[in-house]
């Protein structure tokens, strides 16, 4: 059950949405997708759920394409959120998961598992235009999940939710990838995918521009963190070779090095100069990653 | 159960819930009650159980029994009543509301009556005109007598001339057959044109609502986009000849109970031809279904609820011509315009109906038209599938007809 993706392209007349985009997502595998506004990632899920047809490449699963008989074992959080606003919680998930192939009785069960995970077993009967705006989001979540999806496409889960609620669905999430679904999310989040997903992809302007295991993106880029926290001004440094960047914060300097063998010149350098409460070498995050390959045009 | 059914039933159920549907149904039997209870209502309003109490002044002393008399056999509910006292006090009365008018009679110069009305006002005038009828019967009997005309000479000269008027063609309709078509064609028409503007509207609201709701996107990630389409406007075809049947029932129930008078009239109810009824459902259903593919692929355009009116408008002037046409048609059936325009597919409904209820055209005239929409029904469910599929996925700001191109690029493969 792989979820395949290649060459896979998609233009608007001269708009090139997608560009030559290829990826194997294995089954039971969380799988992030990074990106800026505008970059590809809700044009992508769309041509991989059927909605958009793909103008090149081949979008597969398990070696068949997705189309309507298979909706039944994909589920679906859009970006742009929506439910009836005038149909009670319980009509309205009964419904669509309905037409995800559910019976009736086996949707009811599950619906009220979930409210009673999300402590929210009493909106049961409640309008969805009178709940919060979280718990709409939850009402949302359980649409895409409640009939038990094979694979699973998120397309910003946690945008606009609280700590804690950002904490309850990730549990939903994990739960839900242990159970054995293939889940593909899409985040602006950068801490969400490096601590939920093995794989992920960063898309700029369509193009893929990093793809691959976590670690291996993360080895691949080779530059390091480093900070260091001492009682004297650290401020030369910033100039020192091999340094890529720098910052000054309030007690001592954050640097991102070339690579580890830096970090051993930059402590010969300092270490007779006073006392370093500090010395920390760190494995770059994906936020630096992204922000070298994407650009600061990133908000 | 297959997703079509779910949907449908789903359309169905949901607006038949909503509570703007059950006060716009019950209402609208209230109306088709009252249309049909007119008469009763009519009197239920007037005082004296409609009775018009008139005082006659007959300074002559000749003159009352024979007016009496022809107003009577004029109108019932007319009641004369002979007033003995001076006018000003007959006058007085009407003004305390114990006559509806006063008349006084008396002979002029040549021995024939003449009179005077008054009454509180003289808005009522089918009151005076029968009155001024009676009044003229007995000033012409009068005259007669003066001129010594025998009855068989007065008869001769008030007999009706004989005038009737036949069609040539073998099937053509009689006059009275005419003017009961009309009635029936005229109730059609009405019910055609409203319930294809009503639902229309229902279905271009119930796509524009899923949509700016955008519950849009997980619909038709579950269930293609004409499916669902075509579901929902089935759904609410069937929402509408619930109402329709609901409406009919009721109507046709208290129209036969309270309008017996009328049976044989405008509308002759008793004899409906079988085939009009046939051609009414046939077109009005596809006249639904044309209309209702056109607005469910506009209502996919629209990102707001708010632009829907503004969307569909063009549609609704089509439906709107096309019932003036008809309008101007009924009492000319078979102009050439007529003709014409009953093969324009968004007319076609309306107009090759009112053709094949009022004239007797050939079987194929009616069967082309039938052909006509239908084929244009299928071109615009196909077409109207594509611009939906690429429309519910489109948000933005402009609502124009461009959106239809950029609607159908979406869609394309390559």
């Amino acid at each position: 059950m792989v979820l395949k993706l290649e060459h896979v392209t998609k233009r608007f007349g001269q708009f090139t949405a997608v560009n030559d985009l290829s990826l194997a997502i294995p089954e039971k595998e969380m799988f992030g997708f990074l990106g800026a506004n505008g970059a590809g990632k809700t044009t992508t899920f769309r041509m991989i759920l059927g909605l958009l047809d793909h103008t090149e490449g081949r979008i597969t699963w398990d070696d068949q394409p997705i189309d309507y008989s298979t909706s039944h074992l994909v589920g679906y959080l859009p970006e742009e959120r929506g439910l009836y606003p005038k149909l009670r919680v319980r009509e309205q998930i009964i419904y669509l998961a309905r037409l995800r192939g559910m019976q009736k009785s086996e949707a009811l069960i599950e619906l009220k598992a979930w409210l009673e995970r999300f402590k929210i077993p009493d909106y049961e009967n409640k309008k969805v235009e009178e709940l919060s705006k979280g718990n709409q989001q939850k009402i949302q979540f359980i649409a895409a999940v409640v009939h038990k999806p094979k694979l699973l496409i998120l397309d910003e889960p946690f945008s606009g939710l609280d700590p804690v609620n950002v904490e309850m669905l990730k549990e939903a999430v994990l739960a839900l990838k242990e159970n054995g679904a293939t889940i593909v999310f899409s985040s602006h989040r950068m801490e969400h995918v490096e601590e939920m997903c093995e794989h992920l992809c960063i898309l700029h302007k369509g193009s893929p521009v990093v793809h691959g295991s976590l670690k291996d993106i993360k080895r691949e880029f080779g530059k390091k963190n480093l900070v260091i926290h001492a009682d004297f001004s650290l401020d030369e440094l910033k100039n020192f070779p091999g340094v890529v960047k720098s910052k000054i914060t309030m007690e001592g300097i954050q640097l991102q090095i070339e690579g580890e063998y830096i970090a051993e010149k930059i402590l010969k350098e300092i270490v007779n100069k006073g006392f370093i409460k500090r010395f920390a070498l760190e494995e770059p995050s994906l936020n630096d990653i992204f922000i070298e390959k994407v650009g600061n045009s990133y908000e | 159960m297959n997703n079509f059914w779910i949907i449908l039933f789903h359309t169905y159920l949901s607006k038949l819930k909503t509570k703007s549907f059950i006060i716009t149904t019950i209402l609208t039997v209230v109306i088709v009650l009252g249309l049909t209870n007119i008469n009763r209502i009519i009197d239920l309003f007037d005082k004296n159980g409609g009775k018009d109490t008139i005082a006659v002044i007959d300074e002559s002393g000749q003159l009352y029994e024979p007016f009496k008399q022809q107003v009577n056999s004029i109108n019932k509910d007319i009641v004369l009543t002979q007033y003995k006292g001076n006018e000003k006090d007959a006058e007085d009365k009407v003004e305390k509301g114990d006559y509806s008018g006063v008349v006084s009679i008396q002979f002029n110069d040549e021995n024939l009556p003449v009179a005077t009305f008054k009454a509180m006002s003289i808005a009522d005038s089918s009151l005076f005109t029968d009155l001024q009828t009676g009044l003229q019967q007995v000033k012409t009997m009068l005259a007669a007598s003066q001129l010594n005309l025998t009855p068989a000479q007065l008869q001769k000269l008030y007999e009706p001339v004989k005038f009737e008027k036949v069609a040539l063609e073998k099937n053509a309709k009689t006059e009275e057959e005419l003017n009961q078509a009309r009635g029936l064609v005229y109730v059609l028409l009405f019910i055609i044109y409203f319930s294809v503007i009503m639902y229309a509207n229902m279905i271009a609201m119930e796509v524009a609502t899923e949509k700016s709701s955008r519950v849009m996107e997980i619909l038709i990630s579950s269930v293609s986009p004409i499916k669902q389409m075509f579901a929902k406007i089935l759904g609410i075809g069937l929402l509408s000849l619930t109402q329709l049947a609901a409406f009919l029932l009721v109507g046709y129930y208290s129209f036969i109970k309270n309008m017996a008078a009328f049976k044989d009239g405008f509308f002759g109810v008793g004899n409906i031809p079988v085939a009009t009824i046939f051609y009414a459902v046939i077109f009005f259903i596809l006249g639904y279904f044309l209309y209702a593919t056109l607005a469910a692929f506009l209502g996919s355009l629209v990102s707001r609820i708010e632009d829907v009116q503004q969307m569909i408008t063009p549609m609704t002037l089509l439906v709107v011509a096309g019932f003036m046409i008809a309008m101007f048609g009924l009492g000319k059936p078979d102009a050439p315009f007529i003709t014409a325009t009953s093969y324009i597919p968004f007319f076609t409904p309306m107009i090759m109906f009112l053709r094949v209820g009022m004239l007797n055209i050939p079987a194929w005239e009616a069967f082309l038209g039938i052909a006509v929409l239908i084929t244009t029904i299928v071109i615009l469910a196909i077409f109207g599938a594509r611009v939906y599929r690429g429309g519910v996925l489109m948000y933005g700001k402009s609502n124009s007809y461009k959106d239809i191109k950029k609607a159908l690029q979406l869609t394309k493969n390559k």
